[in-house]
């Protein structure tokens, strides 16, 4: 609650107060030296009141796209959450997130069991971060300190391309190039199983990881290591016993946007993944996570029954985790900009 | 001393090692999709429909699918976007509910597409009764990249220096006047930018528009915004999964993938050129 000790409240005590504000405050706040206003010619009195209509209307306008953001957000936690609601009422908590089953179309008896989706959907991330983020941060960290700018300058375009290719194509591209290397390596009678798709999700993951990470190294102020070189660290010492340490906030905070993505793609682990709905026991099993079997099911589901709420309750499930990874790394990396290194 | 310089070396060594294995991979995606796709690339490829069961013929239809819902994609995005980072930028004050904002947006571009494709579903199929259509996938995808866009036209608008709007405060403009003439000229060219980086990547989205539009297989283009449509992401997905006979239109699937590819990266890199080229030419 730290805007409420700094005293910022009394700007903006309560949302009702701010919507006031914003709808009739045609006032400056901001501006130092407004002092006493001119007094207007009779004649002009008139057209002032209209343009200040005229601009608190435009204001509010903006205002409400503003806030869009906002509203967009609550519709889909709401939408979610009330197509969601269905399910939980044929479905308990305890056989949704412990069952190990999914069998909605059993003509004997139905089961919806989330857990095995739920830890393949963990085992591709974290076989996902077990990669990307050694990697990525190698990457970042050489952009940062030992590139020269001109490479920087050229490799951080490269990066983004590589955040621009569609997940269908990577998914594809796991199919047919990584698919049958990976079978090969590992004898197994196909490739498409969890380690194809960490590895696809960490290529995804990677752009993330080491922008964020790049970024929050570079704003280690230069007095950090100067003061390192001067005591006669060596640039690796520097990096790795002064810099790395104060820029890892931003550095976990990477990982955690990283994770987000991983969590929540669909469309490589849906082609690399095999998709076999049983629980899975390693890396080297086909797996079907939670974004997947939306996917898969949704099209072929007839509306309105348990099975088609059972879908949204499992993209509210994704919704919530997604949002946690993400809020964590929020909080994370705004303490870092408090702190102001 | 010598020990310390060593261990500097292989660090060092290591850390490039992590860039090279990155480009590798990159190099090697657009080679083996360039090697294997050039060769299905034809005219006919681009200018027919699929035809005996999407065995040959071309991806005509889902060229244009992905372009008409670009569009619909565009006209909801750009205008929201534009108008939420102006007011972020140029109206909001540093208030809890600005905060609120920030964060909502931030939290926006972290929500999985497969659940913007439910909320696309249940909204603007179910609710606003628009059917599987154009239209619903297009706003689906206009809602998703409307994180982006917000984020990519603020970082435009913080661009312009504070002497512009104030010089035009000083001689007694509004607000809005001081915006319009004053800020947005100079900022709607890097609002642009952002904001096609950001329609790439809702061009190459699959997920959203599963269920909102996106058709397996169409024999005819779409004629108004209620149809249904073919599109290149998901022509791909069917071409290299859902086929009864998958070896044999690889080099289609490998066609579509490398048209796909172009299309996205050629917008993005025609963003990431312009972007380069308005750093260098402003100095204020």
């Amino acid at each position: 609650m730290k805007w409420f000790k700094k005293g910022r409240w009394r700007q903006s005590s309560s949302l009702v107060f701010q919507l006031i504000e914003t709808f009739w405050g045609g006032e400056e706040k901001d501006l130092p030296h407004s002092g006493e206003k001119p007094s207007l010619p009779k004649s002009l009195r008139g057209k002032r009141t209209l343009a200040r209509w005229k601009e608190s209307a435009i204001k509010a306008f903006f205002f409400t796209n503003g806030v869009l953001a906002i509203i967009v957000l609550i519709g889909i936690f709401a939408i979610l959450l009330y197509t969601a609601v269905p399910a939980f009422k044929e479905i308990p908590l305890k056989e949704f997130f412990g069952n190990k089953i999914w069998d909605p179309t059993s003509p004997e008896k139905a089961q919806y069991g989330l857990l095995s989706m739920i830890v393949s959907t963990m085992i591709c991330t974290a076989g996902a971060l077990l990669l990307a983020i050694p990697i990525g941060l190698g990457v970042a960290a050489y952009l940062s300190d030992v590139a020269h700018w001109r490479v920087r300058e050229i490799v951080k375009p490269i990066v983004e391309i590589l955040a621009g290719i569609p997940s269908v194509v990577t998914g594809f591209l796991g199919i047919v190039l990584f698919g049958p290397v990976i079978a090969k390596i590992f004898h197994t009678g196909h490739g498409l199983n969890a380690v194809n798709g960490s590895f696809l999700l960490a290529i995804m993951a990677l752009p993330t990881i080491i922008s964020i990470s790049e970024d929050s190294l570079s704003a280690v102020p230069t007095a950090y290591t100067e003061a390192s070189l001067a005591l006669g660290g060596s640039r690796w010492q520097t990096l790795v016993r002064v810099k790395i340490p104060a820029a890892l906030s931003g550095i976990i905070a990477s990982f955690m946007l990283g994770m987000g993505r991983a969590i929540g793609e669909t469309m490589t682990v849906l082609m690399a993944t095999g998709n076999a709905r049983s629980f899975p026991h390693g890396f080297l099993e086909s797996v079907r996570t939670m974004t997947a079997n939306i996917a898969i099911e949704l099209g072929e589901v007839p509306y309105y029954t348990t099975h088609y709420y059972a879908l949204f309750a499992i993209g509210l499930v994704l919704f919530i985790m997604t949002f946690i990874v993400n809020l964590i790394a929020d909080v994370i990396l705004n303490k870092y900009q408090q702190r102001e290194l | 001393m010598k020990k310390k310089k060593v261990v500097q070396f292989i660090g060092f060594l290591l850390l490039r090692m992590c860039l090279y294995t990155v480009l590798a991979i990159l190099l090697l995606f657009l080679y083996d999709i360039g090697k294997k796709g050039g060769g299905a690339i034809s005219w006919e490829f681009l200018s027919q429909p699929p035809r005996r069961g999407m065995t040959q013929g071309g991806i005509f239809p889902a060229i244009v699918g992905t372009f008409v819902v670009t569009i619909v994609t565009a006209v909801l995005a750009i205008p929201l976007g534009m108008f939420a980072a102006i007011y972020l930028n140029e109206y909001a004050k540093q208030s809890r509910l600005t905060r609120i904002i920030r964060l909502a947006i931030r939290n926006l571009s972290g929500v999985p597409s497969i659940v913007y494709g439910l909320f696309g579903v249940i909204l603007f199929v179910n609710i606003l009764k628009f059917g599987t259509s154009i239209l619903s996938a297009g706003l689906t995808l206009g809602l998703l990249t409307l994180p982006w866009t917000i984020t990519a036209s603020e970082e435009a608008l913080k661009t312009i220096p504070n002497s512009y709007r104030e010089g035009s405060l000083a001689l007694g403009a509004t607000k809005w006047q001081s915006i319009r003439t004053n800020v947005l000229p100079y900022a709607i060219p890097g609002m642009l930018t952002g904001t096609v980086l950001g329609l790439a990547r809702a061009a190459g989205e699959t997920a959203p528009i599963l269920f909102t539009g996106a058709a397996f297989y169409l024999p005819y283009l779409p004629k108004s915004l209620s149809d249904q449509f073919m599109a290149l992401p998901y022509h791909l997905y069917i071409m290299a999964t859902q086929h009864h006979a998958i070896q044999q239109v690889r080099p289609l699937a490998y066609g579509t993938a490398l048209v796909l590819i172009v299309l996205v990266l050629g917008l993005n890199m025609t963003a990431i050129v312009i972007r380069f080229r308005l750093r260098r030419k402003r100095r204020w």
